[in-house]
C-alpha cells in the first residue's frame, strides 16, 4: 500500500542556532525506518519522469522500490550503476529542478525526496565493505585532467571497462569543488573523500600537485602513451565588480574565502592558514556560492551577515533549501540593493559598502526583470569584511598551452555533443566547458565523455 | 612528497634547499614560482625557483625564515620530505629583445632570485649590473655566485659595514648618473624597495620589472587571492605575472594586502617558538 502523505517524511537537521555556530553537517539524514516509509511514497510510474530530469539517468524508481524492501545494498548498487558519486549528489544536486522537478506526486503536494533516500542509501554504505568492481584490465591508457565531479565521473565510468586512467590533479588534495568550494556543513570531506578511495580502489590513478598546462602538456600527455585527454579543469579566475575599494584588506573573492576554509581548514587551530575574524560580512551575489561564504562566515563568528543581491528574493538564483537554511541561521537578505563602491579606513581596510537601491523592470535576456538603479537611494551598510561572488571565467592555463585546442568568446572550450573538443582525441566537460555550473551538470557531461572516448578508442583499433 | 636533497644555511635567517622534483625540473624557467605545503597542516606558500637541475631533476629554493611556515621548512634536513610542491607556476621572464645593458636589482634574500637572472642575462652577452643591497655585512649571501653572473657586481649595505654604503637606489641613480645606459632594469626585493627602485627609473623611461609576491593559495587562477593592481586593472600574479612592468603597478595596494594577516602571523609564530624569535 503506497505511503499517501502528500509531504516529505521529515528529515532530521541541527538546529539552525547551533549549527549557526558549527562546521557540522546541517542535515542529519534519514533512518532506515523513515527511509522506508519515503519509499513507499513512490508510485512507480510506468514512464519514469524522475528519471528524465537526471543528468546520468539514475534508474530511480528500481532503486527506491528497494529501499521500500528494506534492501539496502540492492539499491545502492543500482544508483551506483549509473551514478559514481551518490553520497554526493544526494546532498548537493538541485533535485527540485531534475528528478523531483519531474515526479508525479509533486503535482499534487511534495514530490518523493528522491535525493533524500539517495544519500541515505550512500551513506549506509559507507561503513560497509563492498568489494570494488575492478574490470579487466583493455590496455589503454587515459589522462584525466582535473579532479572534480566532472574528471570523477569520466574516471569511473572507463575504469569500468577496463581503462587504465590517471587523474592529474594541481591542488594537494583530489575532489576539486567538492572540497575547495561546498563547505563541510553541506558535503563533510570524509565522504567525498570515501568516493575518491573507491575510485582508487577500482585501479583509479591521481597523481596530485600536476599542473596540465605547466608541468605538462596535453600534447605531452599525449606523447605519453594516453590515447585520449578529458579536460575537467574547472571554473577560472574570480570576477569582481570593476567597482572602487575593490583592492582594500578585507575584500575576498567567494573562491579564495572559501578555498581557506574548506580546503585548507582555515577555521581549525592546527591548521596555518589564516583567515580574518570578521564581524559584519557582506556577501555579493545570489547563488549557492554566496549562500556558501555567507554561511560560512556566519560558522565563524560574525554578528552579521548580509546578502546584498540586485535583484529581488523571487530571482535568488541559489537553491530554494540553501536560502531557506541560510535565512534560518540568521543571515540578512538585502535584496533590490547593488554596491556602488567599498569605503576603506586610513589603514586601507574595509569599513563600509555604499549600496543602491534597485527596482524591477523589463524582463531582459535572461528572462528575469532587469534590475533598474533608483538615483539618489545610496547608503553606507557597516561592514568589516567583502566577499565577491558574482561568478568566473574560465582558466586559460590549459586553452592557451594547447594547440588546436579552440574555446568560444568567453573563453569556454567548444566541445560537440559527445563532448570531444576541437583537437582530437581530446574530450572536455564541466564548468571549462559550461562556465559556472552544478556539480550534476558536469557529472553528466562526464558520463557522456566517458562513452565517447570508449567509442574513440574502441574505432581507432 | 618531496625529499631535500641538499640543505644549506646562507646566513642567520636564510636557507638554501635543493629538492627532487624531476617533473618541475624539467620545465622550470627563470622567474617562475613553486607552491609547497610542508605538511598537512600547512599553508600553501609561494616561493620563485632560484636554479634547477634538469638532468639531475631538482629544484634549488632559496627562502628567508619570516614566519610560521619557513620557519616549519627550515626545521627540515637533507633527506627530509616537504609533503607537497607544486610547479612551475607563473609566466618565465621575458627579457627585452637587443639589450644591451641591464641592471638587475636585489634586495635581502631577494637577492636569490636577482642571482637567477643576472645569470641567464649575463650567459646571453649581455652587460650585467648586479646591484646586491643587505641590510649588514653578515648577511651577505651569494657573493661568489653574484660576481660570476654579472659584469659589474655592486654590493651595497644599508649601514656600509660592506662594498657600498647606501640603498640600491642610491647606487642605481649613482650609476645612471655617471652615464650608465641601461636598456631595462629587473627589480626583485621587498615590496618598498621594488618600489622606490620603480620611481628612480621613471624620469628616464627606463623600462623596469618587478617580481610580485602576492599572498596566494592554489597559484594556478582559481582563487583570486593574487590579485594585484597594474594600470587600473585587476590582473592576478599567478597566471599573468608574477612580473610586472613596475611603473604600472600599485605598489601602496600590494603593501597593504599582504600585511592582511600579520597580526595572525604574530600569533602562529610565538605558537611555535613560545614567544621567542
Amino acid at each position: 500500500m503506497p505511503n499517501m502523505s502528500l509531504t516529505k517524511t521529515p528529515i532530521a537537521e541541527q538546529d539552525p542556532k547551533v549549527r549557526a555556530r558549527n562546521f557540522k553537517e546541517v542535515t542529519l539524514g534519514y533512518t532506515p525506518e523513515e527511509a522506508m516509509e519515503e519509499a513507499k511514497r513512490c508510485l512507480n510510474c510506468k514512464h519514469k519522469p524522475c528519471m528524465t530530469g537526471c543528468p546520468v539517468s539514475v534508474r530511480i524508481p528500481e532503486f527506491i522500490a528497494k529501499v521500500a524492501e528494506g534492501e539496502f545494498e540492492e539499491a545502492y548498487k543500482i544508483i551506483k550503476s549509473t551514478n559514481a558519486l551518490p553520497a554526493v549528489c544526494g546532498r548537493v544536486c538541485p533535485q527540485e529542478n531534475q528528478c523531483e522537478g519531474k515526479c508525479v506526486r509533486g503535482i499534487k503536494g511534495e514530490p518523493v525526496a528522491i535525493g533524500r533516500l539517495e544519500r541515505f542509501c550512500a551513506d549506509y554504505m559507507a561503513d560497509k565493505p563492498v568489494a570494488a568492481e575492478k574490470a579487466e584490465p583493455n590496455g589503454h591508457k587515459v589522462a584525466v585532467v582535473g579532479a572534480g565531479p566532472s574528471s570523477l565521473t569520466v574516471a569511473g565510468d572507463l575504469a569500468k571497462l577496463g581503462y587504465d586512467v590517471t587523474i592529474f590533479e594541481a591542488f594537494h588534495t583530489a575532489g576539486g569543488v567538492l572540497m575547495y568550494g561546498i563547505p563541510e556543513f553541506r558535503l563533510p570531506k570524509t565522504i567525498v573523500q570515501h568516493e575518491i578511495d573507491n575510485l582508487t580502489a577500482m585501479g583509479v590513478k591521481i597523481m596530485t600537485n600536476m599542473v596540465i598546462g605547466k608541468v605538462l602538456s596535453i600534447d605531452e600527455l599525449m606523447g605519453m602513451g594516453y590515447e585520449a585527454v578529458f579536460v575537467g579543469s574547472g571554473a577560472g579566475l574570480p570576477r569582481f565588480m570593476g567597482i572602487e575599494g575593490e583592492g582594500l584588506v578585507g575584500v575576498y573573492s567567494a573562491n579564495e574565502y572559501l578555498t581557506r576554509i574548506n580546503l585548507m581548514k582555515a577555521y581549525k587551530d592546527e591548521y596555518a592558514t589564516p583567515i580574518l575574524k570578521s564581524k559584519k560580512v557582506a556577501v555579493v551575489g545570489g547563488g549557492n556560492v554566496a549562500m556558501d561564504a555567507a554561511r560560512s562566515a556566519m560558522r565563524l563568528g560574525a554578528e552579521h551577515v548580509y546578502i546584498v543581491y540586485r535583484r529581488s528574493m523571487d530571482e535568488l538564483p541559489a537553491r530554494k533549501e540553501e536560502v531557506h537554511h541560510a535565512q534560518e541561521e540568521g543571515i540578512e537578505f538585502l535584496v533590490l540593493n547593488n554596491p556602488v563602491k567599498i569605503l576603506g579606513d586610513e589603514n586601507g581596510h574595509v569599513r563600509g559598502m555604499e549600496c543602491v537601491k534597485m527596482e524591477l523592470g523589463e524582463p531582459d535576456e535572461s528572462g528575469r526583470r532587469r534590475p533598474v538603479t533608483i538615483e539618489g537611494s545610496n547608503f553606507e551598510l557597516e561592514i568589516d569584511t567583502a566577499i565577491m561572488s558574482i561568478g568566473t571565467s574560465p582558466n586559460p592555463l590549459i586553452r592557451s598551452t594547447t594547440p588546436g585546442l579552440e574555446a568560444n568568446k568567453h573563453g569556454c572550450l567548444i566541445v560537440d555533443e559527445t563532448e570531444s573538443t576541437t583537437k582530437e582525441g581530446v574530450y572536455a566537460g564541466g564548468d571549462a566547458v559550461t562556465g559556472a555550473a552544478t556539480v550534476i551538470l558536469a557529472m553528466g557531461a562526464g558520463k557522456k565523455a566517458a562513452a565517447a572516448i570508449d567509442e574513440y578508442i574502441k574505432n581507432k583499433k | 612528497m618531496f625529499k631535500i636533497v641538499t640543505r644549506k644555511q646562507l646566513n642567520e635567517n636564510v636557507v638554501l634547499m635543493e629538492i627532487d622534483a624531476p617533473f618541475i625540473a624539467a620545465k622550470a624557467e627563470a622567474g617562475q614560482f613553486i607552491i609547497y605545503r610542508v605538511n598537512e597542516q600547512g599553508e600553501r606558500v609561494p616561493l620563485t625557483i632560484a636554479d634547477y637541475d634538469r638532468e639531475k631533476g631538482t629544484i634549488t629554493i632559496i627562502f628567508q625564515v619570516i614566519g610560521g611556515s619557513t620557519m616549519e621548512l627550515a626545521k627540515l634536513n637533507e633527506g627530509d620530505f616537504i609533503h607537497d610542491v607544486v610547479g612551475p607556476l607563473g609566466v618565465a621572464t621575458e627579457y627585452k629583445e637587443g639589450a644591451k645593458r641591464i641592471a638587475v636589482v636585489g634586495g635581502g634574500v631577494g637577492c636569490a632570485i636577482a642571482y637567477p637572472q643576472a645569470k641567464k642575462l649575463f650567459g646571453m652577452g649581455v652587460e650585467v649590473d648586479l646591484i646586491a643591497g643587505f641590510r649588514s655585512k653578515n648577511i651577505v649571501i651569494l657573493e661568489d655566485e653574484m660576481s660570476k653572473a654579472s659584469t659589474h657586481l655592486h654590493i651595497c649595505t644599508d649601514d656600509g659595514s660592506y662594498g657600498y654604503h647606501g640603498f640600491v637606489t642610491n647606487k642605481l641613480q649613482e650609476l645612471i648618473d655617471s652615464g650608465a645606459e641601461f636598456d631595462e632594469v629587473i627589480a626583485i626585493g621587498p615590496v618598498p624597495m621594488m618600489k622606490f627602485v620603480c620611481q628612480v627609473t621613471k624620469p628616464y623611461g627606463i623600462k623596469t620589472l618587478v617580481s610580485l609576491n602576492p599572498i596566494m593559495i592554489d597559484g594556478t587562477g582559481m582563487c583570486g587571492g593574487c590579485r594585484v593592481t597594474v594600470d587600473g586593472k585587476i590582473r592576478y600574479a599567478c597566471v599573468d605575472g608574477p612580473d610586472f612592468d613596475g611603473h604600472k603597478v600599485d605598489f601602496d595596494e600590494l603593501m597593504r594586502r599582504n600585511s592582511t594577516y600579520r597580526e595572525d602571523e604574530k600569533k602562529h609564530v610565538c605558537r611555535l617558538t613560545g614567544g621567542v624569535r
